[in-house]
């Protein structure tokens, strides 16, 4: 494991603490691209000795998506719908930084056991990759904005990649390519579906989607037609 | 060939999109849902065995699935042809609030119901992991479309829920790939289904296991296992009915074929009774969760989606029992499917005429639509396993193997499904009988609007009565790959 690896790693796991603890969405937005990029060069620096050129050009094309192509949507959404910050999280910034450091713990502690067993994973990777993906989780969950929750989808997908460059960086091209084109579909039909949010509702906040349930009492039957 | 049944709805899709001519885009669907069907049945009565190493190809587990897609798809597009005929063009109130609202323009809905088609299609023909996921994750973006087809709040809230948990769900079934990869200990496994097979018995026990129950709890998400259900009542009932019936009969049993691929592995590798329990415990308690949810069920179209949940569980539970269950869950899926479609296209027929989902406010629909009532009796009595519809037959299977296996859970079965027979017809039957509503009288019922139920319907009462030579050889050749008998 080179110094440029482990540097890496230690920016990916501040990254998440910013992405824990910021409300201003543009830069955290930027955060989480700089994760997905950082991460898409990790897996051709682990392979120093022989890259190959598809191996080179998929990184290429992953780190110019995630760093890139996938925040200038976002970006973009963001313009349309004129928000700027996440308000009023479902768990404040303090705990939620909080959180962040106990799953920290626990990841550092479930890598060593995971990397020992696969024998080929480097302990630092898995574990921040592991870091990730709690984040991006806990993103989900925890905050209401809909650009939020994407965001939170796509630093869990970093922690996936970053998941899979550590225990086993060789996965075939053409996968590696499908999964990259389902990723960039998958927040541009998220980002129309804000957009929609946004015109029918005047905001994005999730929680107040809440009008379906299997108990209505609010609403009296209606007089037959 | 089989590139075709991906190839010609991706090719229909974009002729759709690029059109404006409503005749061109009607043809199109029917012809390319019929076109479909023919191969499949060219490849259903002589299936060609797949070359070692394919990625795509049709193998014994993969065509009962190919075969609910197609058939499903052609009965529902002449059933979509009549409804979007049907549909106004203008912004019109919405039934249950009043508010103004318009529906997606025709081109994208047809574009992306074709789109559906063929990642569906890809599903059930993929025999490598990456590219299995990458459909399953497709069908989710393919179909997100079509549940915001009446565009106004609350079907974007069901499109906002199913995007968002079955995104995640299915961002778990990749670290399950992930997971299978590093596997091999050392040396990276290749994620084709043939190799991975060849290699499994010398595969890492507890890697393998791990990937297994990522891929259970994602592609669970997707096929409406409970407690990852939470998108599926939602997304049913505010989806036209069309698309209602081709998510709930197509789309959760392409899910579970991710799972059986998965089970497939772990059954080369010895590791069956991890799998097995699971299947078991995920099963029983969605078949649990689903009949809770049927009883008293206000909305018609919810409980129609919750006996969805309540038949994966099934399904889950047959296989995970094995042996002869594992034969009356893959009869199961095919079953559930036709009958589930048929019961949604009925309640779009339903909804139609009564303007409301409220299953109270639905009365006397035998004198106003006797059709469409005879219909919504007739797969009522199919969805709850009343013999001579094969369900019955199904259900009966799984019983008579978990009698043998685990009879606390035979016990449990029974008990379940007694309690989804009479929840579904303390709903259901009301609708039918009594008095209509004043306003509500007779009207001609559009034979588009019946045709495709009752297709469903002959064929259910086909397959319960003589159950075809030919069909039994599929279903048990899937229920043998999944090392069923």
């Amino acid at each position: 494991v080179n110094a440029l690896v482990i540097a890496a790693a230690g920016l990916v796991a501040l990254v998440n603490f910013r992405l824990l603890g910021g409300s201003r969405l543009v830069p955290i937005i930027r955060g989480a691209a700089l994760q997905g990029a950082l991460l898409a060069l990790v897996s051709v620096a682990l392979r120093a000795r022989d890259v190959e050129l598809g191996f080179a050009g998929l990184a290429l094309a992953s780190a110019a998506i995630k760093g890139y192509v996938l925040p200038a949507l976002l970006l973009r959404a963001l313009r349309q719908v004129e928000i700027r910050r996440e308000v009023e999280p479902l768990v404040g910034y303090s705990l939620s930084l909080l959180i962040g450091a106990a799953g920290l713990g626990v990841s550092a502690l479930l890598g060593a056991r995971i990397a020992a067993s696969a024998d080929s994973g480097t302990p630092l990777l898995v574990s921040v990759a592991l870091f990730t993906i709690w984040t991006g989780l806990f993103l989900i969950v925890a905050r209401r904005k809909a650009v939020t929750q994407v965001l939170g989808y796509l630093v869990f997908e970093n922690g996936i990649y970053g998941f899979g460059v550590a225990v086993a960086s060789e996965a075939p091209l053409l996968v590696e390519m499908g999964v990259l084109l389902d990723l960039l579909v998958a927040v541009f039909v998220m980002g129309i579906i804000i957009f929609h949010i946004q015109r029918d509702f005047s905001h994005i906040d999730v929680d107040r989607l809440a009008v379906l349930r299997d108990v209505d009492e609010s609403r009296p039957p209606r007089e037959a037609p | 060939m089989i590139e075709a049944l991906v190839l010609l709805p991706t090719a229909a899709a974009a002729l759709v999109f690029a059109t404006r001519s409503r005749r061109l885009r009607e043809g199109c669907l029917l012809g390319t849902a019929l076109v479909h069907a023919l191969l499949v049945g060219a490849l259903a009565l002589d299936p060609p065995a797949p070359p070692h190493g394919a990625w795509l190809g049709v193998d014994a587990l993969g065509l009962p699935f190919l075969l609910i897609v197609s058939a499903l798809f052609l009965v529902g597009s002449v059933y979509t042809v009549g409804y979007l005929r049907r549909e106004p063009a203008q912004p019109r109130g919405d039934l249950e609030e009043g508010f103004l609202f318009s529906n997606e323009p025709a081109p994208v809905f047809v574009a992306c119901l074709l789109l559906f088609l063929a990642t569906m299609s890809l599903v059930t023909v993929s025999r490598h992991f990456g590219l299995l996921w990458i459909a399953i994750e497709a069908t989710t973006l393919a179909s997100a479309p079509l549940i915001y087809f009446h565009r106004h709040h609350r079907s974007l809230e069901a499109t906002w829920k199913y995007l968002l948990v079955c995104s995640v769900g299915i961002a778990f079934a990749l670290l399950g790939n992930v997971a299978l990869v590093g596997a091999g200990s050392g040396a990276v496994t290749p994620l084709g289904l043939d190799e991975l097979l060849r290699l499994a018995p010398g595969l890492d026990r507890d890697w393998l296991e791990v990937a297994f129950l990522l891929f259970l709890v994602g592609y669970g998400t997707k096929m409406g296992l409970a407690p990852m259900h939470t998108w599926l009542p939602d997304a049913h009932s505010e989806a036209p009915s069309p698309v209602s019936a081709l998510l709930s009969g197509a789309l959760l049993v392409c899910a579970f074929l991710g799972i059986l691929r998965a089970h497939q592995v772990l059954d080369a590798a010895g590791a069956r009774e991890l799998a097995g329990g699971a299947l078991r415990a995920f099963g029983i308690f969605s078949m649990t969760v689903g009949a809770l949810f049927l009883v008293r069920q206000r909305d018609y179209k919810r409980m129609l989606a919750y006996s969805s949940v309540e038949h994966m569980g099934i399904v889950a539970l047959g296989v995970g029992i094995g042996g002869g269950a594992a034969f009356g869950a893959m009869l199961h899926a095919l079953s559930h499917a036709f009958a589930k479609a048929a019961l949604f296209l009925v309640a779009g027929n339903l909804l139609g005429r009564y303007a409301s989902k409220r299953a109270a406010e639905v009365r006397g629909a035998l004198e106003t639509q006797p059709a469409s009532a005879a219909l919504w009796i007739t797969g009522l009595l199919a969805i709850t396993g009343v013999p001579p519809f094969p369900l019955f037959l199904s259900e009966f299977a799984i019983l008579r193997e978990a009698l043998a296996v685990v009879p606390w859970m035979a016990g449990a079965f029974l008990v379940l499904l007694a309690v989804a027979f009479v929840a579904m017809f303390d709903v259901g039957l009301p609708m039918a009988l009594g008095r209509a509503p004043a306003g509500i009288s007779r009207a001609r019922e559009p034979a588009s609007a019946l045709a495709s139920p009752l297709v469903l319907a002959v064929l259910l009462l086909g397959l319960g009565l003589v159950l075809p030579v030919h069909v039994r050889g599929l279903l048990e050749g899937a229920a043998r790959a999944i090392g069923g008998g």
